[in-house]
């Protein structure tokens, strides 16, 4: 019979300087993928893919020698990780091979929030929730009109999907996006892998003319630290947002019975984040993350929004520029990256966490009040507070690590928090920060 | 509590904004990260079984007091109540979640004070609460208690609906102000605002949440008003303040819902009933939610229901994490969870909230929520890690839920919600085959006994692993013989439509049959998606039929093993054996890893080995090379094995690992204390299968296995586990000899079931026992009862636990009894014995160590004459009538039986004592018996944990244990029966096993003890009044005393004319009265007109009277008058209701019995004076 590949989800063999690494590790199943003789294909100029669109028919099955179909797709994709190791996986979505960041993302719903998040652009996103794509994808659930991340690494692509707003297949729509995904991998297993070494380089490929040792070398000479990840998020031109989602999933409506004009910076904004805002009587006016401030400044705004966004902070020295000459004039609100981004603005340090924060199970504290609320958290980097000038104040942590979670700094009637206050996906917990700056945007009009 | 919203649109996420609003941009100091202290963990308790031949009770270690995060006001003593007897709709994971919180208050310093009448707790063990009390748990009662102990505070939310009704009694009667105790966990009006209907949906309406239309009525003039009303049929009735769903149900028609609105209104704590819309197909969920005092609110677990509405949650196959709900829909109900737990107002702890999705457009409806910890949290705690019940009762003493870390990572605090990267699968286990009359039909009454759970990396592995654990023969879903694959179409698709034990195997059966996806969800309303992960079985069992095993590669094996396949499956579809598959699975190297439960989805190291197997890359389990034991759980709890064996199980690792031995846990049953990750130091949640528990030996290699704990379960497999170590040479990973099966080999466990071995050995011991013998035939079966003579008892020798065990009286019923009750044939015998009239039936539980000592741990006499189960039997401790004689004999052949069988551990022998004072042994188990709790909580002695220390290789005289003891106090067990929840099933005892619980009254005198166990088990013993009699044939001769004894105190006596007339010759008056076909006014419109209080029926057997009887029995149980059916029953009644009158029952904490049974005579003097 056929030399049919070995176990699912084992790596397919160690590479190179690749260590064994858990004591109670099986020993991985050491079969190597033949490649096919096509010789190798010339390598991508763009640093980041090379991209096929070819369908792969996730369930498709596989037929045995005998003419006996197997109820299940055989293994035809690699997922190599800087440390070495080598994953054996089966492909859907588009196929060819890509190269980004691997970490993990513990949220047991709101995949299609995830990879629609432009905060994800050069990652590749893993889901720790096994059972990805039971609820397809719907218009409603979109938070950009793209979908930025590097592929989807799960344990189970679902096969059919349930849920009255289902529009298309997961796998449908990310072969129209092209964006690989690889599931049948031990993904808890790489989640922990991760949680040890910090958040790996890797590279997925469908192409069986590359060996290994090239996907290896890929993945080791790529770099994500000091990238500017944003310029490739933002929007062209500034326009004014309006809103297309069904109301229905306002959770707070008519929470404002004044109008304020808020100028909001692209470096990859969720649409939530606008929706949000909207609800609490906001009108906003979307700006390029290169918009200048002068003119920004010019539309006197009622308040700025520093939106969240891919990438390190540190690689965006224009839009800390810009940031710096914004505050202390209007009341300004960052989240997430533009957490940072404040952060490095008050000439404040941010620095590379060993694995971030993902997931939508994170304990915040708000330390004024000593409440504590469930946040939905996405971000590699953090504000080391110490660095911080005296005036600004930490106002949350994050309970699991103690880490830096929000800022503010009245006097230059400023606050940012490093999480996702918009949620989704994501518990709705600290919603309650739009109203705050709301309310600090009211008090600067007196 | 807090700001109540007034529109829908208004919903918010966290309704106390207001107060956060107020903190906007004010400059607050730093406040440090340290300003959250971390609980110290103050002196663990100290489980021992003394060595030293000193008390053997008390032994513990409390902290001196509460430490000081988390302490509450004023408050040092805590009372807790528990959950009463194991019933339908409220089992041992109330046992869990109490002994939970017994340990965390008493580890925070707190004196605990418990209650509980049900004995087989773990909860009740005299070291876990400061002071016990097994008994009854009725208002009055527990207030005498409070009165004496004077608890500072009252924890209702441990305990179900039992300790719910409870606290809100005494609240209500005043009597929790009157002697300054406060609820703690939720206020009065938050347990009104949940448990009332009509309270509850108005708090919905106010917070702008939809319910479904209902009404509430309180007579069936309303109900039929509210009917109309609505509008239409199917109607779902559900009676306030019942546990279950009690007396609820939908009806489709007129006639049904006049039916069930009777039972609802009857069996309603407050008479009244909700009649609803029904949801009828729409999908159901859950959210359990916990809230700390500063309004803190986690959402803990969400779980998905298979079965959509209309079958109750706790009868329902549930999933958890949701599968089918997209972020935004998911966060919808989180939000609605936590403006419900606010609105409803409960302060602290946990809650559980349930909602119906219309699949069609996501309209969400409120269900129902409970304001405690429930069989869910007990569920959702298992499925994630998060010990809900023992966060719940730190948060009732104060503590916030950032200040207490998470037990599993211990870094991160427990103010978070856990996320979990596997599935979980719930199956619920029914026992309709034991309540003949009753249809096997799930409603929104709960009727199922038990419940397995298994844990996988998809939805197809856990699934098939729940059907594999629930023992019903069944080694995963389809794959194997299933009876409804001959089935015709009719009957196929009425088994999906209408909601059964057994749907799951239709629906193998209709995809089998070619039937899609569409049209099964069509008829049964079960989500396409669970559906279709099915169908994808049934098309890799197709792959299976094709190939033989030798042609399935490795990747094949792992593809199949990673949906969950049992080896017996593969053997099945490749026409193999279970054991050719294990050998080429394991050549082929596909071997299950073990992944660990740590609630947090791998982002953070844990350090608790909770594990289950999934067929993956990487293993987590890390095994040690200590010395160590595997204990082999109970699984699903089933009627006849329970909590006892649980109980059994947990003091087994309790000691063991006490003695330094590493404990490991198989089991697959969530409601138990064994599957709580910290019982044992290492915990496999899996099915208790001969693979499963192979793949668990060959990856530990412990020293030793213990199987006498769990009952049946680990004993059926315990052969060929000692087969499959002993071929494989298994060394333990200690390095210090063999894997071996610890205490009485399986080989003596075979001698003393295998009726001809051990006949052969009763015969070489002399011990009697009743003449009989094993029929192949009917002729043969006719010969031997004409030998013996009737009454006869038969029985199929290859069931065990009294299934389809009869007392025939005649030719006749036996020729019927052959005829439809069981197969007799050369291949299946039927044992045919003599059934001994009046005999007192005895049960003995002894212990024997490796040394060949044997020590009687209790000998019990049944209330019950021989002929009713044991475990239905009411029983006394020490016995009360029988002479020193018999005990005489009993204790040398139990003992000589020990010695004969080479036990090692824990035996149980049953006898039966003649009228004319002859003994003859019924049965001998060499394992550890459902009474041993009793037994060790009457006695003072933690039998189990000396049993496994003695299969460790401890003696009994080093273990200070040589005696028997027997108890200056009488203690008398009563059993609990389920026949509320079976519509239509007579409720006569006999030798079948029917109670799903027990419950234990402690006194000086039987009849205080047996009064105790009676109130305890819920009767409802009145002082005066009038009884009603009706004795059959067999029994009439005892009429006379019965009736003499019910004059003596004070009843008036009716009777039916043939009673009537024999009680008329002796002198006694009485006022006959119409059988129910004599025409009327009969005895069902007395009993209707609440003339009667107490009826004494036993069965004639007769036809008509057989159908009179069951109708009056039935009607007596819907009035709740308690009914006696045997006489001896009515002898101890009697004794009891004389003792109610002469003298006010006391209340003694089980730490008193044992102090003056111990104790200095001063101590003795000081306890007599004590109120």
């Amino acid at each position: 019979m056929a030399a049919t590949p070995a176990t699912a989800s084992a790596p397919s063999r160690c590479l190179s300087g690749a260590k064994p690494r858990c004591a109670a590790l099986r020993s991985p199943s050491s079969l190597a993928v033949a490649a096919p003789p096509e010789g190798l294909r010339p390598r991508g100029s763009r640093a980041l893919s090379v991209r096929a669109k070819v369908a792969s028919g996730v369930q498709g099955a596989s037929v045995v020698d005998d003419g006996v179909e197997r109820p299940w797709k055989l293994s035809d994709a690699r997922l190599v990780l800087e440390d070495g190791s080598a994953w054996k996986a089966k492909s859907f979505g588009a196929s060819g091979t890509q190269v980004g960041e691997v970490v993990f993302n513990t949220s047991l719903t709101g995949y299609q929030e995830i990879l629609t998040d432009p905060s994800y652009a050069g990652q590749f996103v893993l889901m720790t929730n096994p059972h990805i794509g039971n609820t397809g994808v719907n218009p409603d659930d979109e938070e950009s009109s793209r979908c930025f991340l590097g592929g989807l690494i799960i344990r189970n692509l679902s096969i059919c999907t349930s849920n009255w707003r289902c529009k298309e297949t997961l796998e449908e729509y990310l072969i129209k996006r092209n964006i690989m995904g690889i599931y049948d991998v031990d993904t808890r297993a790489i989640t922990r892998r991760l949680r040890e070494d910090g958040s790996l380089i890797g590279v997925l490929s469908t192409d069986q003319s590359r060996t290994d040792d090239e996907l290896l070398e890929m993945a080791q000479k790529w770099k994500i630290v000091g990238v500017d990840l944003i310029s490739g998020v933002t929007c062209d031109a500034p326009y004014e947002w309006s809103d297309k989602t069904d109301s229905e999933w306002e959770f707070k409506k008519d929470q404002s019975s004044e109008t304020f004009h808020v100028v909001a910076y692209d470096f990859g904004i969720k649409h939530n984040i606008m929706r949000r805002l909207t609800s609490y009587g906001c009108k906003i006016t979307v700006v390029p993350a290169n918009w200048p401030a002068s003119e920004v400044l010019k539309l006197k705004p009622d308040g700025v929004l520093f939106s969240n966004g891919p990438g390190d902070p540190a690689a965006v020295p224009y839009a800390v520029k810009t940031v710096q000459e914004i505050i202390g004039k209007v009341p300004v609100f960052g989240i997430c990256m533009g957490h940072q981004l404040i952060g490095q603005a008050l000439g404040g340090k941010t620095f590379k966490m060993k694995f971030g924060h993902h997931g939508g199970n994170h304990p915040v504290c708000d330390l004024r009040s000593g409440r504590v609320d469930i946040s939905a958290q996405n971000h590699n980097y953090a504000v080391d507070p110490d660095s911080l000038p005296e005036g600004a104040k930490v106002t949350h942590i994050n309970l699991n690590d103690n880490s830096c979670a929000g800022l503010q700094y009245p006097k230059m009637k400023l606050m940012s928090l490093q999480y996702h206050p918009e949620s989704s996906p994501g518990p709705h917990d600290s919603d309650t920060a739009f109203g705050e700056f709301i309310e600090l945007m009211k008090s600067n009009r007196l | 509590m807090a700001t109540s919203l007034s529109t829908p649109s208004q919903l918010r996420p966290s309704p106390s904004q207001a107060v956060r609003r107020g903190h906007l941009l004010v400059p607050y100091p730093r406040v440090s990260v340290a300003r959250r202290p971390v609980p110290r963990r103050a002196g663990a308790l100290s489980v021992r079984a003394s060595a030293d031949g000193g008390d053997a009770v008390t032994v513990r270690r409390f902290p001196a007091a509460p430490t000081k995060a988390g302490r509450l006001e004023g408050v040092k003593k805590i009372m807790i109540l528990g959950a009463g007897p194991i019933v339908i709709g409220q089992a041992c994971e109330f046992d869990y979640s109490g002994t939970q919180a017994c340990k965390a208050l008493a580890e925070e310093g707190y004196e605990v004070v418990l209650i509980n009448s049900n004995p087989a707790t773990i909860m009740t063990d005299p070291d876990l609460a400061h002071r016990t009390y097994i008994g009854p748990m009725t208002p009055p009662l527990v207030e005498r208690i409070i009165e004496a102990e004077r608890p500072d505070a009252l924890l209702p939310t441990m305990g179900g609906q039992t300790a719910l009704n409870l606290a809100v009694s005494l609240a209500e009667s005043g009597a929790l102000d009157r002697l300054g105790v406060r609820l703690i966990g939720a206020s009065l009006p938050a347990i009104r605002a949940a448990e009332d209907r009509q309270l509850f949906k108005l708090a919905m309406d106010r917070i702008g949440l939809k319910t479904p239309p209902s009404g509430i009525g309180t007579t069936l003039e309303e109900c039929l008003a509210i009917a109309v009303e609505i509008g239409e049929f199917p109607l779902i009735v559900r009676p306030a303040f019942t546990l279950g769903g009690t007396g609820g149900g939908i009806a489709y028609n007129r006639a049904e819902f006049e039916e069930i609105c009777r039972a609802g209104l009857a069996a309603s704590h407050t008479q009244q009933v909700l009649i609803e819309k029904s949801l009828l197909g729409w999908k159901e969920y859950e959210l359990e939610v916990m809230r700390d005092m500063a309004d803190n609110v986690v959402i803990i677990c969400s779980i998905e229901n298979i079965d959509p509405m209309g079958v109750h949650t706790g009868d329902s196959i549930t999933v958890a994490p949701a599968q089918t709900l997209t972020d935004k829909e998911y966060q919808r109900l989180r939000d609605y969870s936590v403006a419900i737990i606010r609105e409803i107002g409960v302060e602290c702890g946990g809650s559980n909230v349930q909602f119906a999705v219309n699949p069609a457009d996501g309209e969400v409806m409120v269900i129902e929520m409970n304001p405690r910890v429930s069989r869910s949290s007990a569920l959702a705690s298992k499925a994630t890690g998060f010990p809900i019940a023992k966060m719940a009762a730190k948060l009732s003493v104060g503590y916030t839920l950032d200040q207490i870390p998470n037990d599993i990572t211990k870094k991160t605090p427990a103010s978070f919600e856990p996320s979990i990267d596997y599935v979980v699968t719930k199956i619920p286990r029914f026992a309709f085959e034991k309540f003949p009359g009753s249809e096997p039909i799930l409603t929104t009454q709960m009727k199922s006994v038990g419940e397995a759970m298994a844990l996988g990396r998809t939805f197809q592995e856990s699934f098939q692993k729940a059907v594999r654990s629930l023992e019903t023969g069944f080694a995963g879903w389809g794959c194997g013989p299933i009876k409804e694959l001959d089935w015709d179409w009719e009957k196929i698709k009425y088994s999906l439509r209408v909601p059964n034990p057994d749907r799951i195997h239709a629906i193998y059966a209709a995809f089998k049959k070619g039937m899609g996806v569409e049209d099964i969800h069509e008829i049964s309303f079960i989500d396409k998606w669970f559906l279709t992960e099915l169908k994808e079985l049934v098309d890799v069992e197709q792959y299976l039929l094709s190939r033989s095993l030798d042609q399935l590669s490795k990747d094949d094996l792992y593809q199949v093993k990673r949906r969950g396949f049992s080896d017996k499956q593969i053997a099945f579809a490749t026409s193999s054996s279970e054991s050719d598959v294990r050998s080429r699975r394991l050549a082929l190297g596909v071997t299950p890893t073990y992944k660990r439960v740590d609630t947090c989805a791998a982002e953070f190291e844990a350090n608790t080995p909770y594990m289950y197997s999934s067929y993956e890359y990487e293993c987590e389990s890390a095994p040690t090379n200590r010395k160590k034991v595997l204990i082999l759980g109970g699984g699903p709890n089933r009627i006849g094995q329970g909590i006892e064996f649980d109980y059994c199980c947990c003091h087994a690792s309790f000691a063991l690992r006490e003695a330094g031995f590493e404990t490991i846990m198989m089991n697959s049953n969530p409601e138990t204390v064994s599957t709580d990750y910290d019982t044992s130091d290492r915990l496999y949640f899996e099915p208790l299968t001969v693979e499963d528990v192979s793949n668990v030996l060959d990856l530990e290699r412990p020293d030793g296995i213990i199987v006498q704990f769990g009952g049946q379960t680990p004993l059926k497999i315990a052969l060929p586990i000692q087969q499959y170590i002993e071929e494989n040479k298994m060394i333990s990973a200690s390095g210090t000899g063999n894997v071996k099966i610890w205490g009485t080999s399986p080989d003596s466990i075979d001698a003393a079931e295998d009726r001809k071995r051990f006949n052969a050995i009763l015969e070489e011991l002399g011990i009697e026992q009743p003449k009989g013998g094993i029929a192949r035939s009917e002729s043969d079966a006719l010969a031997i009862a004409s030998e013996i003579g009737y009454p006869v008892v038969v029985r199929p020798s290859y069931v065990l636990g009294g299934r389809a065990m009869e007392i025939v009286y005649n030719d006749e019923k036996l020729i019927k009894y052959l005829a439809t009750a069981v197969q007799v044939d050369p291949e299946r015998p039927v044992l045919v014995d003599k059934y001994l009239i009046d005999a007192v039936e005895i049960d003995v539980d002894a212990l024997a160590d490796s040394a060949g000592n044997v020590v009687i741990g209790g000998i019990m006499e049944h209330i019950e004459q021989a002929g009713i189960h044991s475990g239905d039997s009411a029983c006394s401790l020490p016995t009360r009538t029988i002479s020193a004689q018999c005990l005489e004999v009993i204790r040398s052949w139990t003992a000589n039986l020990a010695k004969r069988l080479n036990v090692c551990g824990l035996m149980n022998c049953q006898y039966a004592i003649s009228t004319t004072g002859e003994v003859f042994l019924l049965e001998a188990n060499p394992r550890a018996s459902r009474t041993v709790p009793f037994v060790s909580k009457a006695i003072g002695h933690p039998l189990a944990k000396y049993a496994s220390l003695v299969m460790s290789g401890v003696t009994l005289h080093e273990l200070g244990f040589t005696k028997e003891v027997v108890p200056k106090h009488v203690s008398v067990k009563e059993a609990v029966l389920p026949f509320e929840k079976f519509q239509g099933c007579d409720i006569l005892l006999g030798p079948e096993m029917r109670s799903t619980g027990e419950v234990m009254g402690i006194d000086y005198e039987f009849s205080g003890a047996f009064a105790k166990a009676q109130i305890a088990a819920g009767q409802k013993l009145t002082l005066s009044g009038t009884v009603f009699l009706s004795l059959n044939d067999l029994t009439k001769r005892h009429l006379a005393e019965i009736g003499r004894g019910f004059q003596d105190l004070g009843f008036n006596i009716i009777a039916t004319s043939g009673t009537a007339k024999v009680l008329q010759l002796e002198g006694i008056p009485v006022e006959p009265v119409l059988k129910i076909h004599e025409g009327r006014p009969n005895a069902r419109d007395m009993l209707k007109n609440g003339q009667i209080q107490v009826m004494v029926i036993t069965s004639s057997g007769d036809a008509l009277d057989s159908k009179d009887g069951l109708q009056l029995r039935r009607l007596a149980l819907a009035y709740k008058v308690p009914i006696i059916t045997t006489v001896d029953g009515a002898r101890a009644t009697m004794d009891a209701i004389k003792s109610l009158k002469n003298k006010s029952i006391e209340t003694l904490a089980l730490q008193d019995y044992f102090q003056i049974a111990d104790a200095s005579p001063d101590l003795q003097a000081a306890a007599q004076t004590a109120p």
